[in-house]
Parts: C-alpha cells; sequence; structure tokens
C-alpha cells in the first residue's frame, strides 16, 4: 500500500489554493506536477553545473557532459534499449515523431503506404500528412470501434507488401485505450515494414521494454512523467537510426564541416544539433528515478483504481457518457454528460479549484468518430487521490444544477 | 442606445451587485440560455470562428454605418459573454466599435475568459467584430 499523503508532499505545487478551493489537478494526460527532486536537479544543475556540453575540456562542460550522459543510461535501463546511443533526446514526443517523419520523406516513394489510426493525437497524424505530401506515399487509417478499439481484423486488411510504416499510440490520450502494441509490431513485421510507438500516455503508466516489444522506433516525453518540460525521447534500433537522414543541421551533429562536403557525426549526436535543454535532460534522470523508486506497477495500481472509482462515481450523475470504454483502458476517464457542452463543465469545474481537461484533445478525428466536438476528461497520477474524485463529482453535480 | 462607453459602465456596476462567482456565471449561463441571438441562415461556415473548446458563429449587418451584430455558440458560458459584447457593441457607428476600448472585460473579471489559453473563440469573435467596423468606418 502506497503512502499518497507522503507522495503528494513531495509535489509543491499541489498545495495551493485555486479561485479559493484546494487545488484538485486531474490534467495529467497534458502534463504531470514535478517533484522536489526534479526541482532541486534543475536548481542545482543552473546554480553548481551549468556549462556546455560535450564540447568543453573545461570541468564544468565534462561535468555538465557526464549527468547529461548519464540520463541517456537511465533512459536506455528504464526502457530496456540495447545500448545508450539508440537514445535520441528531443524537444518531446512531437518533436520525436517529426524526427522520424522528416527522415522517411526521402525514403518513401509514391506507392508506398503509411499506417496510423483514427485514434491518433494530431502529433502523430500531421508529420505523416507532410511526409506524405513530399514523399508521393499515401496514408491510410486504422479505424476504431465504438468501444474505442482498433478494429485490428481492418489493420490487418490494410498492411500489404506496399507498407512501409505504421505510426500507432501505445495509450490513447483522449479515450485511455491501451493498444495491443506487441500484436501490432508482429503483425507490421510481417509484412517487412517498420513501427513506431507513440508512447506519450503509456511511459508514466506502463513498463515498457523496447527489446522485448521488437519495436523499431518508440517515442515519449519527460513531461508527462513527473519531468521537465521540453524534454522528450526517441528510442530507435541502431542500424534505422543509422540509415534515417539528419533531422536538423547545426552544431553537435557533426563529424567534419567544409564547403564541399559535411560528414554527420554517429550516433546519437546525429540527430542531436544545437545545444539542447541540459537542465532539462538532467533533472529527467531524477523523474525517472522517481518513478522507479515507487515501482511502475504500484504507480499503474494506483491509477486503475482511481479510474475505477472515478468511473463508478460519474455514474451517480445523470445523463454520463462515456467516450471510449475499450476492454484495456489506463490512467484517464473521458465522458460527456447530455445536453451539457464540456467547455461550459470545464469552466466551472476550474472556479471550484478543479483542473481538469476540455475539448478535442488534440484528437479531432476521434470526435468526428463519435460526432462529439470534445468530451471532458479527468487524467489520474500517482498523487492524486478518491477524495479529489468525490470533490470533483460534487463539482460537476453543482456545475450541472447550474447549467441545467 | 447608450455609448459604448455608458454601457460598459452599465455592465460594471450590474457586475458589481454580484456577491460570488456562482452569481456572475448563473447570470452569464442565464444570458446564454436566451433566445437565439442568431439567424439560423447565418449559422454557416463562413461565420463560423473556431475556438479549440468552443464555437462561435458571428453575423453583422450594416445600416448606414450603424452595424448589428448577431451571434452563438454551441457553449452555454461562452454563449452568454457572446451576448453581453453584443450589448457592448451592436447597433453602434462603426468608427465607435472600431476604437472601443472594451475596459468592461477586465472590471467585470472576465479577463480569463477572453484570454488566449482558453481557446473558446471569443478573442477571435472581439477581433472580427472590430475589424468588420474598421473595415466600414470610413465609408
Amino acid at each position: 500500500m502506497i503512502d499518497v499523503g507522503k507522495i503528494r508532499a513531495q509535489f509543491p505545487l499541489l498545495h495551493q489554493k485555486v479561485n479559493g478551493e484546494n487545488l484538485v489537478y486531474f490534467d495529467n494526460g497534458a502534463s504531470t506536477q514535478k517533484p522536489q527532486v526534479v526541482i532541486d536537479a534543475i536548481a542545482q544543475y543552473y546554480s553548481n553545473n551549468n556549462a556546455n556540453i560535450h564540447r568543453g575540456v573545461h570541468y564544468l562542460s565534462q561535468k555538465a557532459t557526464d549527468k547529461f550522459e548519464e540520463t541517456r543510461d537511465t533512459v536506455q535501463a528504464f526502457i530496456n534499449a540495447n545500448k545508450s546511443c539508440e537514445i535520441i533526446f528531443t524537444k518531446g514526443t512531437t518533436d520525436s515523431i517529426n524526427l522520424v517523419a522528416n527522415g522517411y520523406r526521402s525514403m518513401l516513394n509514391k506507392g508506398d503506404d503509411i499506417i496510423i489510426s483514427e485514434m491518433e493525437h494530431h502529433s502523430n497524424i500531421v508529420p505523416w500528412q507532410m511526409c506524405c505530401e513530399v514523399s508521393g506515399a499515401t496514408l491510410k487509417v486504422i479505424p476504431i470501434l465504438d468501444n474505442g478499439d482498433l478494429d485490428m481484423d481492418a489493420f490487418e486488411n490494410l498492411l500489404s507488401e506496399k507498407t512501409k510504416l505504421v505510426a500507432v499510440t501505445h495509450i490513447s490520450n483522449a479515450l485511455g485505450t491501451i493498444n495491443p502494441v506487441e500484436k501490432l509490431i508482429t503483425l507490421t513485421h510481417k509484412v517487412g515494414a517498420k513501427i513506431l510507438i507513440d508512447g506519450a500516455q503509456a511511459t508514466p503508466h506502463t513498463l515498457v521494454d523496447v527489446q522485448g516489444l521488437d519495436v523499431d522506433f518508440y517515442c515519449f516525453s519527460a513531461h508527462k512523467m513527473y519531468g521537465p518540460t521540453g524534454v522528450g525521447v526517441l528510442y530507435g534500433k541502431e542500424a534505422l537510426l543509422n540509415e534515417l537522414p539528419p533531422y536538423q543541421g547545426g552544431g553537435e551533429m557533426i563529424k567534419e564541416v567544409s564547403f564541399e562536403k559535411t560528414t554527420y557525426a554517429d550516433l546519437p549526436h546525429k540527430f542531436e544539433a544545437g545545444t539542447p535543454n541540459i537542465a532539462g535532460v538532467i533533472a529527467f534522470k531524477a523523474a525517472m528515478d522517481f518513478i522507479t523508486d515507487l515501482g511502475i506497477s504500484t504507480i499503474a495500481k494506483h491509477e486503475d483504481t482511481l479510474v475505477q472509482y472515478a468511473t463508478k462515481q460519474l455514474l451517480t450523475i445523470s445523463g454520463m457518457q462515456f467516450i471510449g470504454e475499450a476492454k484495456k483502458r489506463a490512467a484517464l476517464v473521458s465522458f460527456n454528460i447530455e445536453g451539457l457542452h464540456p467547455y461550459d463543465i470545464g469552466v466551472l469545474l476550474d472556479k471550484m479549484g478543479i483542473a481538469i481537461r476540455t475539448g478535442h484533445h488534440c484528437a479531432q478525428p476521434i470526435m468526428e468518430h463519435y460526432k462529439v466536438s470534445g468530451t471532458a476528461r479527468m487524467s489520474f497520477a500517482i498523487y492524486n487521490t478518491k477524495e479529489e474524485i468525490d470533490s470533483c463529482i460534487t463539482a460537476i453535480k453543482k456545475a450541472q444544477t447550474m447549467l441545467a | 442606445m447608450g455609448t459604448i462607453v455608458a454601457i460598459q459602465a452599465e455592465l460594471v456596476e450590474e457586475f458589481d451587485m454580484f456577491e460570488d462567482w456562482m452569481e456572475k456565471y448563473e447570470y452569464i449561463i442565464d444570458l446564454g440560455k436566451s433566445l437565439p441571438m442568431i439567424d439560423d441562415k447565418h449559422k454557416i461556415e463562413d461565420n463560423l470562428i473556431k475556438g479549440c473548446q468552443s464555437r462561435v458563429w458571428l453575423h453583422a449587418d450594416n445600416d448606414n454605418g450603424i452595424i448589428t451584430y448577431t451571434a452563438d455558440s454551441d457553449a452555454i458560458i461562452t454563449k452568454g459573454i457572446v451576448a453581453i459584447l453584443i450589448r457592448v457593441l451592436s447597433k453602434q457607428k462603426a468608427a465607435e466599435i472600431a476604437k472601443a476600448d472594451l475596459v468592461f472585460i477586465d472590471k467585470i473579471g472576465l479577463k480569463e475568459q477572453l484570454s488566449q489559453t482558453r481557446a473558446n473563440g471569443l478573442l477571435s469573435m472581439v477581433k472580427e467584430m472590430k475589424l468588420y467596423a474598421l473595415a466600414l468606418k470610413d465609408r
């Protein structure tokens, strides 16, 4: 049994009043709050250690470089990558996906297919549309079933020798659906294609073993894992990352530069042009350590309890409509209340100190599927409690009365 | 019809009477629930201002430099605020609308509703209302 009180004590932001009420933060799917250890790591870095990395021969630069690379090793262990050079630091999941999609522009041709799914976040749709526009490849979309599960039969039908790349989310940010990634990967590999998994919503809640999965590319963000914003990871199999052309040009990513010919650095530096978010990367280690110390399965178990409790309590509200009731779901509940606009619910809850997410969750095709303009979403983290859910339910009922 | 300045002053006075946020929002919600504010024939794609969160339809009629705005929204709170904006800016001279300083928004505590992050279409609506007036004022 975890002591949530003790965990909450580590998150300074949670202890504040919003509009005169105790803050209830249920927008963790968008970004989690940061424990003191992460905040301290950032402050420590700027107070004692700031210098540019991988270039200086001086003490501070060396120390910063060591710390930066330590995080790379921690990520490698965290997702069980084979080598640390397979870990590329980016700005976030969106940036990671763009890095790969940009590379594939020159690797694909007319007649090639890219497959995504109907439940993707815009970040895993638009980069592929842009890639198709330039390369002439065709974008195909796996439909979802009404319960929010992927239509796996449709996926098998879409797969062919034309398929070059499949890009699907591990966990849907709008529905909470946990996709059968093992099966997606196996089926993709059967036709000789590569697969990228958007893990932004997965790494905070599930153990990810990239070697066990045999996934080709895996993307995620630090800020959804109790870490800083502006830091993300692209994992790629070494051979595939070597094939992929560089994304941005600049410092760090080169071997030699001349006006006749520039040669690129080896992995991972080939994809890390410019000065990265050094403080953020270093603090990300503290966030991963925080997760590891608690145990990801402990976190998942706690969040599952909250999802089940919230689902049960939400059902006491008249006109409750859940959006997404997939067989396997994680950490969030998406819903609408008959006759009410999610925006109105969100505004009134905010007045009562409760932060939920409303709108289309950057996943408009899903909203289109369910014929709704948006949903209200409660998404949970390790520091949330049943009492907070109770406050939220009371607030929703109050909002419902006001709006009725 | 009062001037834009006078209507704003009225609004500030009205809102001053509310004891707490609930009374204020109940009032806005009531405004939002009042009659449809736009003719269905104007509720078209061309008149749609897309916010990330809620949608607003805005239509403007010009009668000799006097502009009448009608609008609607799919969210009640947004619609209530739309009604307030219309009360301030509709049936006024284009030149007056174009130069209007909407000080009441801050004074009645609705600044947050018109902030960028809300993405409810209201900020764009105010811009559209002003742009329309600006285009007409010198004619």
